[in-house]
């Protein structure tokens, strides 16, 4: 087994839990979503075995590197720190019902990097920039933080789909609670928070080790800034404002675009440090 | 009017509002943009190019140009930090208290009527219950404070009381943050300058202004050396660097990227390199005329008698990359020839195409034979002291922000009441000051725990 048949596998995968979970929802067998759950964490072991193999394929090309440097990589990272976290959160809240948003995002996610024909899946050593041992906490701590917005945004789309009230039996009757899924939200929330703030704090180390300055407002590292203001706002007017519901669902989401643009947008549109990936 | 508070007291408490916080912080997100969009730091010309002369009034007009030093920006961070302090200041003045008590006190009705309470039915007496729940609880959540409420025992215990102070310890982070911040622009410097492989320098250049900045030290490169994969993609820069003091060698040693050289609080760091300017050059010149050759050194800015004494020749300077129609001809050497009665011009040598010259058709053709190639190499200069307040808020923010959100205060209450019939009930609630939710699935979690340690009584 080599790398790419592995997350291959993986993306199948991801596709095939997808489907179960959005069954689920639309049939209202509960059976469905928990095959989709194995599937899922079949495909993140697959995943993993993905990038663990893609780190030995590139010692055996003669120039070892973490699996954490260009677009391919990432998205294929990201995919598994959204399946890591969405099963962490299955298992310890026992709830299934947003599975149905949060598998098709880590679907879209591994399965943009394996089609996108811009996206190259080639194993290229290290620029000089990249050597250095902050590259895989600073990477690994990002994309945690940016899973756990990813989470925090298909939680909050609920409030936009299910009513408040659900008769029992009702076509939303799968989905968790308005109460549930306020708590989900802000501790997805939290965690994204944290490993953001981690994350924007190893990358100013790194620059400040590799070019002498901890910010140089690099576009990469603004948007990075705006996405951290836009959860600092949550983080207000939830804890001191006690807004709650669809108002705060909508902070979350602008918060989710945030990271999108930070994530794709400035990598696509604007120039910068962070080009390679 | 029946607001009748002193001025100072509007202003404190205009400060003081967290609805001002997030006004402030949607300002700043919003504002952050624009620097991402908008060109930084360009020229006048890139900016009437880009944007036209109108636009570009106004973009002088606000600092858009180098919109995060501009003064209306930094107002806005000097509003956030006076807010936090403020804030802060009356948050603190109440907390404390809570944090540290003069005497621990607990309302028993508030955790008994808490919709999270758990309650156990024991069929053992009252009393022996009680001792067994409190030796339960002092492991559970610490020292027990132990209360009787007519024949019921109140047992209460709680932890994380400190944590409370977390939501500060982050707030006090972003203004240690601001300081270092402003630390290191009043008494540092970002400087960069070119060093050619076997050159000294005493002096580097500053980013923005390219003023000259003098350094107590000298710094030489010895030597610089790039590596390339097989792929052509860069692998290594290194540059070796000697570093004197007062005449006397202090350090000699390599620098690459990722791994700088930090000496006496300026940091070398290794941020480009290029083709130095040779000294000399050998040239062939050939007469067209009489086909004669001659093979010479010329120094750069030397100009030589050409064969026949036809009129002279100056060897001007050299490029690392000549854009020629288009194409880059890379390393190339310009001269000046001035034949006697013509015009003198301007011919470019590029040397990896030696034919480029004949192409000239013109009396003397010039051909780059051999020079000694030499490095460049290009330093980033920086001096930081405000570095270590920022390291330090990043610290406080990490830590603040995992009290802040991973950990509370709670208090817990076991109250043991006789039964009737024989036996006891034995009620047990928590109150935290952050995430109920956890709270509720702890107390159930510590109930099965409970009833475990109590069958084995």
């Amino acid at each position: 087994m080599n790398s790419s048949f592995a997350l291959s596998s993986t993306t199948f995968m991801y596709g095939l839990a997808t489907v179960f979970y959005i069954g689920s929802f639309a049939f209202k067998q509960k059976m469905l979503a928990k095959i989709g759950f194995f599937v899922l964490v079949a495909g993140m072991v697959f995943n993993t075995a993905g990038i663990g193999l893609r780190w030995m394929e590139s010692y055996q090309m003669g120039f070892g590197r973490a699996p954490f440097t260009n677009m391919y990589e990432s998205l294929v990272f990201f995919s598994w720190t959204m399946a890591a976290l969405y099963i962490f959160v299955e298992l310890k809240y026992k709830e299934q019902g947003f599975g149905v948003f949060i598998a098709p995002l880590i679907f879209l996610a591994i399965a943009y990097a394996s089609f996108d024909s811009s996206i190259s899946a080639r194993i290229n050593p290290l620029i000089p920039a990249l050597k250095s041992n902050w590259l895989i906490a600073h990477v690994v701590t990002c994309f945690l933080g940016y899973a756990g917005f990813a989470l925090a945004f298909g939680c909050s789309l609920i409030y936009f789909i299910k009513p408040r009230q659900t008769a029992n039996a009702s076509f939303f009757d799968r989905l968790p609670d308005w109460e549930v899924i306020d708590e989900l939200t802000y501790q997805m929330v939290v965690f994204g928070f944290l490993f953001l703030t981690i994350g924007i704090i190893t990358g100013a180390v790194w620059a400040n080790s590799a070019w002498g300055k901890y910010w140089s407002w690099d576009p990469k590292e603004t948007w990075s800034l705006i996405t951290w203001f836009v959860y600092a706002i949550f983080m207000h007017l939830r804890l001191m404002r006690g807004w709650h519901g669809k108002n705060l669902a909508l902070v979350s989401i602008i918060g989710f675009m945030a990271v999108l643009f930070t994530y794709f947008g400035v990598n696509f549109l604007l120039s910068g440090l962070h080009s390679y990936g | 009017m029946k607001n009748q508070d002193s001025i100072p007291r509007q202003i404190w408490v205009f400060f003081c509002s967290v609805k001002l916080t997030v006004y402030i912080l949607v300002l700043l997100a919003v504002t952050s943009i624009i620097g991402t969009v908008v060109l930084q730091n360009g020229s006048p010309g890139q900016y009437i190019d880009l944007y036209g002369n109108g636009l570009y009034n106004l973009i002088k007009v606000l600092h858009i140009d180098d919109m995060y030093h501009a003064w209306w920006f930094l107002f806005l961070l000097l509003l956030l930090c006076i807010n936090i302090v403020v804030c802060s200041v009356e948050r603190l003045s109440l907390v404390w208290k809570t944090i540290f008590p003069k005497q621990v006190r607990f309302h028993p009705d508030r955790f008994l009527k808490s919709a999270t309470k758990q309650t156990i039915t024991v069929e053992h007496h009252a009393d022996r219950m009680a001792d067994s729940c409190e030796t339960w609880l002092s492991r559970q959540a610490g020292p027990v404070i132990l209360q009787k409420d007519q024949n019921t025992t109140l047992l209460y215990a709680e932890k994380g009381r400190w944590t409370r102070i977390g939501v500060f310890v982050v707030h006090a982070s972003v203004l240690l943050l601001l300081v270092g911040a402003l630390v290191g622009s009043m008494f540092g410097f970002k400087a960069s300058v070119r060093i050619d492989e076997g050159s000294q320098i005493r002096q580097v250049f500053a980013a923005k202004t390219r003023e000259p900045i003098p350094l107590d030290f000298a710094i030489t490169c010895n030597e610089f050396e790039v590596k390339f994969y097989d792929t052509g993609a860069p692998e290594e820069f290194r540059s070796n660097l000697t570093i004197t003091e007062n005449g006397q060698e202090s350090i000699t040693t390599d620098i690459r990227v990722n791994h700088p050289l930090r000496y006496k609080g300026i940091n070398i760091f290794q941020s480009s390199y290029g083709t130095a300017t040779p000294d000399a050059a050998v040239l062939a010149i050939v007469d067209n005329q009489t086909g004669d050759e001659i093979s010479r050194t010329i120094q750069v800015g030397e100009t030589i008698i050409l064969p026949g004494d036809q009129g002279s020749f100056q060897l001007q300077g050299f490029l690392p990359h000549f854009d020629f129609r288009g194409q880059n001809l890379e390393e190339t050497f310009f001269g000046k020839v001035s034949l006697t009665g013509e015009q003198a011009f301007q011919i470019g040598l590029p040397v990896k195409f030696p034919t480029f010259d004949k192409m000239r058709k013109g009396r003397f053709t010039f051909v780059v034979k051999d020079f000694e190639k030499r490095y460049y190499t290009g330093l980033q200069v920086t001096k930081d002291p405000g570095v270590w307040y920022v390291y330090a808020g990043f610290i406080m923010m990490i830590l603040g922000c995992w009290i802040t959100f991973f950990m509370s205060h709670q208090s817990y209450l076991v109250a043991v009441q006789p039964r009737d019939e024989g036996g006891a009930f034995i009620y047990l609630a928590g109150r935290t000051n952050r995430n109920t939710q956890d709270m509720k699935r702890r107390l159930a979690r510590m109930k099965t725990h409970l009833e475990n340690q109590l069958k084995k009584v």
